[in-house]
């Protein structure tokens, strides 16, 4: 009975989506008020019937009810209850369902939050949201349906696969979901913006906080994979170009430059054209990696159980939305005018250079995703795109953008001059080279790749310190205000640029010195062997069954001493999910600020003994401490004052406050 | 109308891969190139990852049923089925040789160290040249081949348990008879 009333929920859903859509658009074109009017209740109701419907999922998931298909595929009786929780996504069926309910809750927090929005945008933009919402409830309800039936129902389930039985995939695919679903807020409000013909400061205002929090939410999604992959696959790697991590990491490029793109046309009126584009092609992209993740073109560890008539349905939909929103693109945005001018030495050129290294960036991985079907499409032959050619070309890209970032920030609006930069820079311009000259001497060995990685984030940490110091003695001089005062005084969103920045050079770090300096060990261990890494000296001490609610298993104990003193125990598992037959390896992970040491059970010998891996990893955290400021400089630019007060439309007149 | 004309270039590239993608979907990148299905498997005469002097051909292996599996260390899907092939070896008498496929030898070695090697032989395409005969695309891919040379099998992306018990068991159970 649950899952029918959950599948009756999702088709009043469409229903509603249905209605909104056409008396949202057609009224906001019109003018006809009270057709508006329906807009906003349309998305409350929306969001309600479509989290009823997820709750009836979840219920089913919960209550092991093994005669609704999706439960008996992913779920069984003894899987732990959070992961049944989890399990309800972990289908694909499941996640299109956790997709339509992001973006119903989306729409219903535009409907809430945007009251400084004239009814007639508001509107248009929940309406064009609203078409987005038909096509993913049709997509579910037509070839996804996740309440469908199993009879006779299943004695028990085949049970979630183990790789995703784990915390970190319990949050992964809800915040990645929010920054995918989250961008499609700023396409809605672009297209509402081209078609209205309204495309100006006010419009960049007001979608620049939306862009920042989906922005925020696809960091951490990405960073959480990003940190499951490292302990979960038992081998310690962090990002393997795979071609769905490439699809999160598309969207997070082009979102990036978007967030920049958007200030710079909310502060100075220029790049507009530009801007509405990104907004489009940031949200495409967030469909394409659908698309990707759905319809089987590429291999991919990811790729859920594909079939053509989905991949045939997404792409239409793909073409409908994108073919679309770019013939209103291209109709509508010659009329744009140009924004104010800039010189060539100024923060608007800094911000454009790194909006289009950002965008080539996004460009490149997005040809090395496609490229083998590309050539297989044209008979041209097969082949495969690995690591080598993304390191190959997104470093170089990347790293012009990263001196930029120091000197962007810092740089004035309109026109700026090179010796004004080069004094106020000279000094973090020297110490960082030198820094980065030595530093990797305190790290044993010298590379020239450690050196340059340190080199970019010294310079960007550094930049950050120059710019906030500056800005802090200018306003105590010209304002007379104190030193705390001007620390109290700077807008919220300018320490999340900050925020976000040094999370960038904490993320360099990180990446560098792993990459650097990681030493790895693969031994054979009996009861009693040791092994050095570094410092630390591991010995294998016992090896103890394991019973595991559905998986069975081994886990050593490891000892781990320091100068012959024992300092901390480990238990590495190896476990055998019963139900999927599958082997895992649960790593024992000491995490520390400058080190993890990671161990792993690999195979067991035929003589008792087993090869063990152990892992030195400086500074891995960074990774995704770095990703995590990053985030949390988003979360603190949205939490500007000046957002919260900003329910009259105003013009540019921000005065002092014109930052970030 | 010509300064306009740039404001299409957008749509013009979107078409252009939405075009792709639709071939695409026709093109299964899990489904076999079916033409190698019972033809005779490319012949290639490689280096082993042992020991470089030494070639093993594919003839060698005439009068066989066996397995090969194209690997390499780069190929986060590689890791996810090496546990299949592992315990494929483990539990059936049939050779799996492996095939590392643009990989660097020595990061090959790592690997088989580090997550156990199930193969009777590896070898070494270091610029993928044989790969292409075999119509690698995906790794890892999985072939089996028969006593007369012939491809029989082939699975692009990881073998999961079960294609092993219900295609790769019984057709070697076949042949073998």
């Amino acid at each position: 009975m649950i899952p029918e009333v959950g599948h009756f929920a999702v088709i009043l859903a469409l229903c509603v989506a249905l209605a909104q859509a056409f008396f949202s658009l057609v009224g906001a074109t019109r003018g006809y008020v009270n057709w508006m009017a329906v807009s906003r209740p349309a998305a409350y109701l929306l969001f309600f019937l479509t989290t009823f419907g997820f709750c009836c999922l979840v219920i089913s998931f919960l209550t092991n009810d093994f005669s609704v298909l999706n439960v008996a595929s992913n779920s069984n009786s003894q899987l732990p209850w959070p992961y049944r929780l989890a399990a309800s996504w972990g289908s694909h069926e499941g996640s299109l369902l956790l997709w339509v309910l992001m973006l119903s809750g989306w729409m219903a927090a535009v409907a809430r939050f945007s009251k400084g929005v004239p009814n007639d945008m508001l509107s248009l933009i929940l309406g064009v949201m609203a078409l987005v919402a038909i096509g993913f409830y049709s997509f579910l309800l037509l070839t996804s349906n996740p309440f469908d039936r199993l009879l006779p129902p299943a004695m028990d389930g085949r049970d979630l696969n183990p790789l995703l039985q784990d915390p970190g995939m319990v949050i992964h695919p809800p915040m990645l979901y929010m920054g995918y679903v989250g961008f499609s807020v700023v396409f809605a409000f672009a297209i509402a913006a081209l078609i209205s013909g309204r495309l100006d400061t006010t419009w960049a205002r007001w979608s620049r906080p939306w862009t920042t929090i989906a922005w925020a939410f696809l960091t951490i999604g990405i960073a959480l994979g990003s940190w499951w992959a490292y302990y979960e696959l038992g081998w310690g790697g962090w990002w393997f170009w795979d071609p769905v991590e490439n699809a999160s990491f598309m969207p997070w490029l082009c979102g990036t430059a978007l967030m920049h793109s958007l200030l710079v046309t909310e502060k100075r009126g220029s790049f507009k054209v530009w801007t509405v584009l990104l907004a489009i092609i940031t949200f495409s992209l967030s469909l394409l990696g659908t698309f990707l993740v759905r319809s089987g073109v590429l291999t991919s560890v990811h790729a859920f159980a594909t079939d053509p008539e989905r991949g045939v349905f997404i792409l239409g939909f793909l073409v409908f939305v994108v073919g679309a929103s770019l013939v209103l693109f291209a109709w509508r945005a010659p009329k744009v005018g140009l924004g104010g001018r800039f010189d060539l030495v100024s923060r608007e050129s800094a911000l454009l250079a790194n909006n289009v290294l950002l965008v080539v960036a996004a460009a490149s991985v997005l040809l090395g995703t496609l490229y083998p079907l590309f050539l297989d499409a044209l008979g041209l032959g097969k082949i495969s795109v690995g690591p080598p050619y993304f390191d190959a070309v997104f470093i170089p890209i990347m790293a012009p953008a990263m001196f930029l970032m120091g000197i962007g920030p810092i740089s004035r609006w309109k026109k700026s001059s090179v010796p004004d930069l080069a004094l106020k820079l000279k000094w973090a311009f020297v110490v960082s080279i030198v820094s980065s000259l030595l530093l990797p001497f305190t790290m044993g060995t010298w590379s020239l790749l450690v050196s340059f990685g340190l080199l970019m984030a010294v310079w960007i940490a550094l930049a950050g310190i120059v710019n906030l110091w500056t800005r802090l003695k200018q306003m105590s001089r010209g304002e007379g205000r104190t030193f705390w005062n001007s620390v109290a005084s700077l807008p919220n969103s300018y320490y999340g640029m900050l925020c976000a920045h040094w999370g960038v050079a904490v993320f360099i770090v990180g990446v560098t010195l792993v990459n650097g300096y990681e030493v790895e060990k693969d031994v054979k261990m009996s009861l009693g062997n040791t092994v050095t890494i570094g410092n630390y000296t591991i010995r294998l001490d016992a090896l103890k069954d394991l019973e595991g609610p559905n998986y069975t298993g081994v886990e050593g104990s490891m000892a781990i001493l320091v100068d012959g003193k024992e300092v901390d125990r480990m238990f590495p598992q190896k476990r055998l999910y019963t139900v999927q037959q599958m082997a895992m390896t649960e790593a024992a992970i000491d995490t520390g600020f400058t080190r993890d040491l990671y161990i792993s059970l690999g195979e067991p010998l035929s003589d008792g003994s087993w090869v063990v891996r152990v892992y030195l990893k400086p500074y891995v955290d960074w990774i995704w401490g770095g990703a995590f400021l990053m985030a949390l400089g988003g979360i603190l630019a949205v939490s500007d004052r000046r957002y919260r007060k900003a329910s009259q439309p105003e013009n540019g007149t921000e005065g002092v406050t014109a930052s970030s | 109308m010509m300064a306009s004309a740039r404001f299409l270039i957008p749509l013009g590239i979107f078409i252009a891969v939405a075009a792709f993608l639709f071939k695409g979907l026709s093109l299964d990148p899990k489904e076999v190139p079916s033409p190698l299905i019972g033809k005779a498997a490319p012949e290639f005469s490689l280096p082993l990852l042992n020991d470089f002097e030494a070639p093993f051909a594919n003839g060698d292996m005439t009068g066989e049923v066996w397995l090969l599996n194209v690997f390499a260390s780069w190929c986060g899907p590689c890791l996810d089925e090496h546990p299949i092939i592992v315990n494929f070896a483990r539990s059936t008498a049939v050779p799996v040789v492996g095939f590392n496929y643009k990989d660097r030898p020595r990061a090959a070695k790592q690997w088989l160290n580090r997550h156990g090697d199930p193969y009777t032989q590896v070898v070494v395409d270091l610029n993928g040249r044989i790969g292409l005969d075999y119509g690698v695309y995906g790794v890892p891919e999985t072939f089996l081949i028969d006593q007369q040379g012939i491809i029989r099998y082939k699975k692009i992306g990881p073998l999961t348990q079960m294609d092993v018990s219900q295609d790769i068991i019984p057709l070697i159970e076949e042949l073998s008879q």
